[in-house]
């Protein structure tokens, strides 16, 4: 036991307790399917099989895994790729028939020797942007599909009533069933489920449960979110984690499927069974000792979790408040990381996965609900995490209560809180403005910091009203814009400029205005604006590291593909760069933890019996990387146009938003614009905006030219056929689609540089057709 | 006058890393110093005194997300 951790018997969370009859719940299932299957043993990190279920068909059947096809996609998000390109068509749409919802593990997943090791990575056809989205989360389910015996489960179809779907890694069997009378909303359903197919009654058998799931949310939204449990044998419920992003609980939902349940016969060290156990031991002894040593001078994330970061967004002027209008405010110290800390049950190590020692998933327990359907009980809530709390601050809600509550019903009704949170405050933006207001929001007086009215809009969205604004509002904000336009309320570019979509998913919680590389993290990403692919705020507009276009264009190679690695390999990124070792400062390059990357190289050495070094792991990343962006191509996306970004992260969008920072923009019109002082004093607000709006815009396509450059793709952002080659894809059909896509771009006249070069600049090649001489 | 990661900030007399940090409001704990390209150690953060003209690289990690 840890030291100061309360022993179990002793431990009380305080929560409302529920009584279910299991049994009578259970005996109303219709088994549809039920399919037997060897089990099997995990060889160096790999099952060698995936599992696919169709739920028109109810057939269920297993896939091979081959040699090649590790090679290529390695694992993880890589293979979820690969599975769809087999599956769907270019056309495919979030609710068709043929889409599919995948959940992968990964070689590395599922280790408990290195901290960070029990990551999912979920895959679909995402309702808000239309092409594949990909989302990574913890809990027990992704390493328990894998001791199950599968290294990813892809669903198809669609079922005509409410089913839950068992791998059964005890039995050897997967069914389908009918679930007519479990409650639909996560932290309940999680909790019966785990007691209904344990296979004794006592905390151990919970503990080999794992529960997919998303609530009522889920059902009449695109903000809809999956919940993975992992049974906490001390608090006695089931905790959840999301994964959040672009709207896979939806899809969850839309196929009918209540939950996915995993069980599991054992875990132990050493189920995923790797090549060089000594080896393992030894990278993964490192880094525990360093996190228990240092964490606590350095991101303290074991006692706050991520919450450590809102006031230090604060302090650099990047928490987004009042839909990304400002990057602080006064009332921020409210819903300061101590706050939470009062909060958050503190004797318990709070890990999302066993070994986990960053132990970084804090939660509040008996935490009393205000509202809704369970208002007056007393709850476990997980998290908030960071990007909750930013989501507090960008409604303007200021009370960690509102937070919370803000939180726990995000999560039971699975909703993603970024997408729900970003999306509200524009809505409250509009309100302000008068485009929306009471009559059109069906009686919600949508102001910032009207904490009831956020969670009225969210329990109206978790009962399916069918009023104008709650349908289009749980769409997310593209759909809202363009509703708003449509009606002919308020100012079209007001309307764009301030909405914070790119590619009809909902931005993540920073502010961009002053990080150009940040805007590229967020618009010129695969999936939409989420800050997983890179995150160079600081590199960028603190340590002043990457100033010229390449600098920026080569952060935008590295760190994406470097992130996008942990997602091959069922990894959390957080023990990477939020600890780093005492000496970390002498290295050549600190920013990219030279240590923590060798550890990993030995680290997927250990387990898969390969020798790889750190070029090779880059390698890896950018198979899948560009496969991912060419099928975007493939699906109509994937260009210039498609990497646009509402001019909110840009910069100023509003006088108001000029004033409160106009001694630092009048700088830039001197400095970077080449304005004289008498020039800025002479012109209006508005003149200035103009000037600043045309110089930020051209400098964004500048950017992306540079980005396309360095990844090998043409001036409008298409994977070239040479790149892929050079990486070792020759898939015929996914080459000629590419190159067809390149000539239809070159007859339009897309193939060409997008920035404006003044005298004296250059674009990133003089020759826009560059790739063709490779 | 010194530098802090390319802008132009006073010079104050005796002032350590520790109380410089804290004047330009980094308060990022993960942070690497190197004044006039020598990185300085944690330890010597509240003893180490800055001299007029330094160069000074304030290089916060990425951390975040
Ligand atoms: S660092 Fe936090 S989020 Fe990542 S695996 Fe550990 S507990 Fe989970």
């Amino acid at each position: 036991m840890v030291e100061g951790q309360i022993p179990i018997e002793e431990y009380k969370t305080g929560n409302t307790k529920h009584k279910w009859d299991n049994k009578k719940m259970k005996s109303s299932h219709k088994i549809l399917t039920k399919y037997t299957y060897k089990k099997g043993e995990i060889q160096k990190g790999y099952t060698n099989r995936t599992l696919h279920i169709n739920l028109t068909t109810n057939e269920v059947k297993e896939k091979k895994i081959t040699e090649d096809m590790k090679k290529k996609f390695t694992g993880g998000r890589g293979f979820g790729l690969k599975l769809l390109w087999d599956s769907i068509k270019p056309t495919t749409r979030w609710n068709s028939e043929e889409n599919e919802l995948i959940i992968t593990t990964g070689p590395l997943c599922g280790t408990t020797q290195y901290p960070g090791s029990g990551k999912s990575l979920c895959l679909t056809v995402s309702p808000s942007t239309n092409i594949i989205c990909d989302s990574n989360v913890g809990g027990f389910f992704g390493p328990y599909l894998k001791f199950a015996g599968f290294d990813a489960v892809e669903i198809q179809g669609k079922a005509k009533k409410d089913v839950i779907l068992l791998i059964d890694g005890e039995e050897g069997k997967i069914t389908i069933e009918t679930a007519p009378n479990e409650e639909t909303n996560s932290h309940i359903l999680a909790d019966q489920l785990t007691y209904m197919y344990a296979s004794e009654d006592n905390e151990r058998s919970r503990q080999k449960i794992s529960v997919v799931s998303a609530g009522k949310g889920a059902d009449h939204s695109f903000w809809g979110c999956l919940n993975f449990s992992f049974w906490d044998i001390r608090r006695k419920t089931a905790r959840l984690k999301q994964a959040g992003r672009g709207g896979l609980g939806t899809v969850l939902r839309d196929k009918k499927i209540k939950a996915i349940v995993a069980k599991v016969e054992k875990i132990s060290g050493v189920s995923n069974n790797p090549a060089d156990p000594v080896k393992l031991a030894r990278v993964g002894t490192k880094i525990h000792k360093e996190i228990r040593d240092l964490d606590r001078y350095q991101c303290n994330m074991r006692a706050v979790g991520t919450s450590h970061l809102v006031e230090i967004m604060d302090a650099y002027d990047l928490l987004p408040t009042e839909n990304y209008r400002f990057g602080c405010f006064p009332k921020a110290s409210k819903i300061y990381s101590p706050h939470f800390y009062e909060l958050f049950t503190k004797v318990i190590p709070d890990g999302c996965w066993h070994g986990c020692t960053m132990a970084c998933a804090k939660t509040v327990d008996g935490f009393t609900v205000k509202t809704g359907p369970y208002k007056g009980q007393r709850v476990t809530v997980d998290g908030p995490e960071y990007e909750t709390v930013g989501c507090g601050s960008n409604m303007s809600l200021w009370d960690p209560l509102w937070i919370l509550e803000f939180n726990f019903y995000c999560d039971t009704y699975g909703l993603d809180t970024i997408s729900t949170g970003t999306g509200i405050a524009f809505y409250m933006e509009m309100y302000e403005y008068g485009i929306l207001n009471k009559k059109r929001c069906g009686g919600l007086e949508l102001c910032f910091g009207n904490s009831e009215a956020v969670m009225e809009l969210l329990h109206r969205i978790a009962n399916g009203d069918k009023g104008d604004f709650i349908k289009t509002a749980a769409k997310g904000i593209r759909r809202v814009k363009d509703w708003m336009i449509k009606k002919g309320w308020g100012d079209k570019q007001l309307i764009e400029d301030t909405g914070m979509e790119s590619k009809g998913l909902e931005y993540s919680e920073y502010v961009t205005k002053e990080s150009l590389a940040m805007q590229g993290g967020y618009g010129l990403t695969l999936k939409g604006p989420q800050h997983d692919e890179a995150w160079l705020i600081f590199m960028d507009m603190v340590n002043n590291a990457i100033p010229t276009f390449k600098d920026k264009a080569e952060a935008l190679h590295y760190f994406p593909m470097w992130r996008t690695w942990f997602g091959l390999n069922g990894l959390c990124k957080l023990p990477w760069n939020d600890i780093e070792p005492a000496n970390n400062a002498e290295t050549d390059e600190p920013a990219k933890v030279p240590e923590h990357v060798q550890s990993y190289v030995e680290y997927q050495n250990a387990v898969t019996g390969w020798n790889v070094d750190k070029e090779e792991i880059i390698l890896q990343s950018e198979r899948c990387y560009n496969w991912q962006r060419a099928m975007n191509v493939w699906m109509g996306r994937g260009r210039r146009k498609d990497d646009w970004i509402p001019y909110r992260s840009m910069g100023p969008v509003t006088e108001m938003e000029y004033n409160s920072r106009k001694e630092r923009y009048d700088k830039q019109l001197i400095e970077k614009l080449g304005l004289s002082e008498k020039q800025v004093e002479n012109m209006s607000v508005s003149e200035k905006m103009k000037t600043l709006y045309d110089y930020r815009q051209n400098q964004y396509q500048k950017l992306a030219d540079a980005v396309y450059y360095r990844r090998g793709w043409t001036p409008n952002g298409v994977p070239t056929p040479q790149k892929m080659k050079q990486l070792g894809m020759d898939d015929s059909k996914i080459l000629e689609m590419l190159q067809q896509k390149i000539n239809e771009d070159k007859k339009a006249g897309f193939n060409v540089w997008g920035g404006k070069y003044s005298k004296g600049e250059k674009p990133p090649s003089n020759d826009p057709h560059y790739w063709e001489k490779w | 006058m010194i530098e802090v990661n390319g802008k132009k900030v006073d010079w104050v007399e005796n002032e350590t890393v520790s109380q410089l940090l804290k004047r330009v409001r980094y308060i990022f704990p993960l942070v690497v110093v190197k004044i006039n390209d020598k990185v300085i150690l944690k330890k010597d953060f509240s003893t180490y005194s800055i001299p007029d003209n330094s160069k000074i690289a304030v290089i916060h990690m990425i951390s975040g997300g």
